[in-house]
């Protein structure tokens, strides 16, 4: 039906994760994924993982962006990833992972089930190209 | 979505898998292939919950004080869905949902499903969209399920009467005593929270907000709109009881309105939790007044009624588009009008015709 049509919106959870306290980044994320028209559901700062598994799985994001300056993502990744498996959502989630991450890291991650980890500097267009490019087609 | 898949995930949905009833609430949302059946095949399942709507103007405190009522039933042992709504960009269309930041309380305790939902800005639909999320938390099974909105403007207090109780949040300073004559979101609450109680000027608030109680009477009663009103579309709200009033308000309802609900005040400090108990408290009183009046089951009724009355209007609406595409395209009706040739209403009429020449057919 032509009225039902096209209702739809890219979702993403920004999400800050563990004890950085840093949200600049992830504030400047969160507006420039509204003005590229999707819609952005910010964790607030120093979440569990379980948090944003728990926020990932009800809000049924397209995508989670997990934002870690502190270099805590070699343990903090694993476990979203294990809590999103866990709830059947790992398989639809597109998940990218920003901050600064070590090159052997960012391989390590990639392994994990991580689509993209984007480093300081990224062009925010860079950013949101690849949500448009790869958000999961669901029907 | 297939028909076995829909199946599928109504009945993974009714066994309390989370995934299954956030898919759900997203193709409601999404208007995807499939969304009617699925929420078709949940109404049987519904019916059970008690639904309270909160609103207020932003930077109330709204979803602190709802993480803390969420709180407060999952002590005692109920289990909660929430949604809450943001506005979008009229611009882009995106938005910043922020108010699961405020769900502290609630950290890590699936039995709160909380989410967010924004306006999306287009077609009005928003209504039609929460109320159907609902829907899905009801059969769900969650005891009491809160929407939360800011009350901007018509749109949003169509979001929070899909609710049996209604909450309204001031703030203290919220502005001098001719606010609170204005027409608008005071008039729909069914409760009054004063929030952030420990500001100064919060009891001149709550004085102001007494004061309009007592003074407001039934905003309907001079309206014939008829009982399920056929041109109304809203429901009658609940009136103050007070003196000048109360005779009125027995006319209007059948016969079983001879109680009628004042709406209280109650002061919170959301973010220490002062005063959450006694919100609770008279929630549940309201939500024994709607039991013991027979309103509960009349407002239920006059959403079904508007519910359909929505959707007749979108699908007749659908219909038309389709005619007038067939008829080559609003633009060639719109130079026809540019042109004089012909005028709105006349191609209004001309549109409607088929459509109301089948209808007549059946009389």
């Amino acid at each position: 039906m032509s009225a039902d049509a096209d209702q739809r919106a890219i979702r993403c959870l920004v999400a800050k994760v563990g004890l950085d306290g840093h949200d600049r980044g992830a504030h400047v994320i969160a507006r420039a994924f509204r003005d590229a028209g999707f819609e952005v559901i910010y964790s607030g700062l120093h979440r569990a993982p379980d948090e944003i598994v728990q926020a990932a799985v009800q809000e049924d994001v397209d995508v989670l962006g997990i934002s870690i300056l502190s270099g805590a993502h070699n343990t903090l990744v694993p476990k979203v990833v294990d809590g999103l498996k866990e709830y059947g959502a790992f398989e639809d989630t597109l998940i990218l992972v920003g901050g600064i991450v070590p090159d052997d890291d960012k391989q390590k991650l990639k392994e994990m089930g991580v689509a993209e980890v984007f480093g300081p500097g990224t062009p925010m267009a860079d950013t949101i190209e690849f949500v448009r490019n790869n958000a999961p087609d669901r029907a | 979505m297939s028909r076995a898949e829909q199946s599928d995930l109504v009945d993974r949905l009714l066994d309390g898998d989370h995934r299954a009833l956030a898919r759900t609430i997203s193709k409601i949302e999404n208007r995807s292939p499939g969304y009617r059946e699925l929420v078709s095949s949940l109404h049987e399942h519904t019916g059970d919950a008690e639904v309270i709507g909160v609103t207020g103007s932003p930077g109330a405190g709204k979803s602190t004080l709802v993480d803390k009522l969420a709180k407060t039933y999952r002590d005692r042992d109920e289990t909660v869905g929430v949604i809450a709504v943001d506005p979008s960009s009229p611009y882009t269309g995106g938005s910043v949902l922020g108010d699961r930041i405020r769900m502290a309380s609630n950290v890590g305790d699936m039995d709160v499903f909380f989410r967010s939902m924004s306006a999306r800005g287009t077609l009005g639909g928003l209504s039609t969209a929460t109320g159907d999320a609902v829907k899905a938390l009801d059969a769900f099974g969650k005891d009491k399920i809160i929407v939360e909105t800011v009350g901007a403007g018509q749109n949003e207090i169509d979001v929070v009467r899909t609710a049996d109780t209604v909450v309204v949040l001031v703030q203290p300073g919220s502005g001098d005593d001719v606010q609170m004559l204005k027409a608008g979101i005071l008039e729909i609450g069914d409760v009054f929270v004063v929030n952030k109680a420990d500001m100064s000027g919060a009891s001149k608030t709550v004085a102001d907000l007494e004061e309009m109680i007592h003074l407001q009477g039934d905003p309907t009663a001079n309206l014939d709109l008829g009982h399920h009103g056929a041109g109304g579309g809203f429901e009658k709200p609940e009136v103050a009881d007070s003196p000048e009033t109360s005779g009125k308000n027995g006319e209007g309802s059948d016969g079983d309105g001879e109680e009628a609900w004042t709406a209280d005040v109650v002061e919170t400090v959301a973010t220490s939790g002062d005063g959450v108990d006694e919100l609770i408290e008279t929630l549940a009183e309201h939500r024994a007044y709607l039991e013991r009046s027979g309103r509960l089951t009349e407002k239920a009724r006059t959403r079904y009624a508007e519910e359909i009355r929505t959707l007749l209007r979108e699908d007749t609406g659908t219909l038309l588009e389709d005619e007038i595409a067939r008829r080559g395209g609003m633009e060639s009706f719109v130079d026809a009008v540019v042109e004089r040739e012909t005028d709105p209403y006349t191609v209004a009429d001309e549109l409607v015709e088929p459509l109301r020449d089948c209808l007549d057919g059946g009389d």
